[in-house]
């Protein structure tokens, strides 16, 4: 599989994650989450370079249980919640912001 | 509903590189980690390689995922159990390893070291406690 974005051709596994996180660009994120019928605002790219770094420091995409409790830690108490991170992205925070910042699918995430 | 909680240990024997048995190791555990089981890791014979500081893997064409074991904590695995002689008889001390902490939730978030060093004697007695154990 693969997405365009940014007149660039992106491969993606089976499950739409990038092939290569070498490869990401904010476009990527823009192209998957239309595909997805999302808008992203700012409080989306928060959680998005959240995941980035997140990655860079641990070489892994934290699950999503672990992504809450770190939001709450960095960004405060109000965004550190499963109801705030779903409401951003309704098909799972992990999963589908990881996909959105490029990462691989979540490690711990059943 | 009354789920009983489990002992769950997973032993760690081989070098970090060469093989895929430990980041598949530290995979099993982070996976595992949801279940909320009792979970400890203990590292000896090459396995206490797997936690040295400063590992380069440029040369050998694998991920370097040690900074995976930082994330130990926030996944709630806060026992790791590295045998003393194993250290030795490498010439390490813990020293050598990387610094690996947790924050203590019922401690007012206090931070505290996951690696605790054990002598073989009472790793077999760690071991002897287990329900479960996962030799990697």
């Amino acid at each position: 599989m693969a997405i365009e974005a940014n007149g660039k051709t992106f491969e993606t596994d089976e499950e739409g994650y990038l092939t290569n996180l070498g490869e990401w660009e904010p476009a990527v994120a823009e192209v998957m989450a239309a595909e997805d019928d999302l808008e992203l605002t700012d409080e989306h790219w928060e959680i998005i370079n959240f995941l980035r770094e997140y990655y860079e420091e641990y070489q892994i995409a934290p699950a999503v249980r672990v992504l809450t409790k770190a939001v709450g830690k960095k960004l405060g108490k109000e965004k550190g919640n499963s109801k705030y991170l779903y409401a951003l992205f309704p098909y799972g925070p992990g999963k589908q912001a990881c996909r959105f910042a490029g990462l691989p699918k979540p490690t711990g995430c059943i | 509903m009354s789920e009983q909680i489990k002992k769950f240990m997973y032993l760690n024997r081989r070098a970090p590189y060469g093989t895929i048995y430990a980041w598949e190791s530290l995979e099993v555990v982070l996976i595992g980690a949801a279940f909320d089981q009792d979970v400890s890791l203990a590292f000896l014979d090459d396995g206490v390689y797997q936690l040295v500081k400063g590992q380069d893997t440029a040369e050998v064409d694998m991920k370097n995922f040690s900074p995976t074991y930082q994330a130990l904590g926030d996944y709630d695995v806060t026992k790791l159990f590295v045998e003393k002689e194993s250290l030795e008889e490498r010439g390490l001390t813990l020293d050598d390893l990387m610094p690996l902490t947790y924050e203590d939730e019922d401690d007012d978030w206090a931070e505290k070291d996951s690696i605790k060093v054990v002598s073989r004697a009472e790793l077999a007695d760690i071991m002897e406690e287990q329900d479960v154990m996962f030799s990697f």
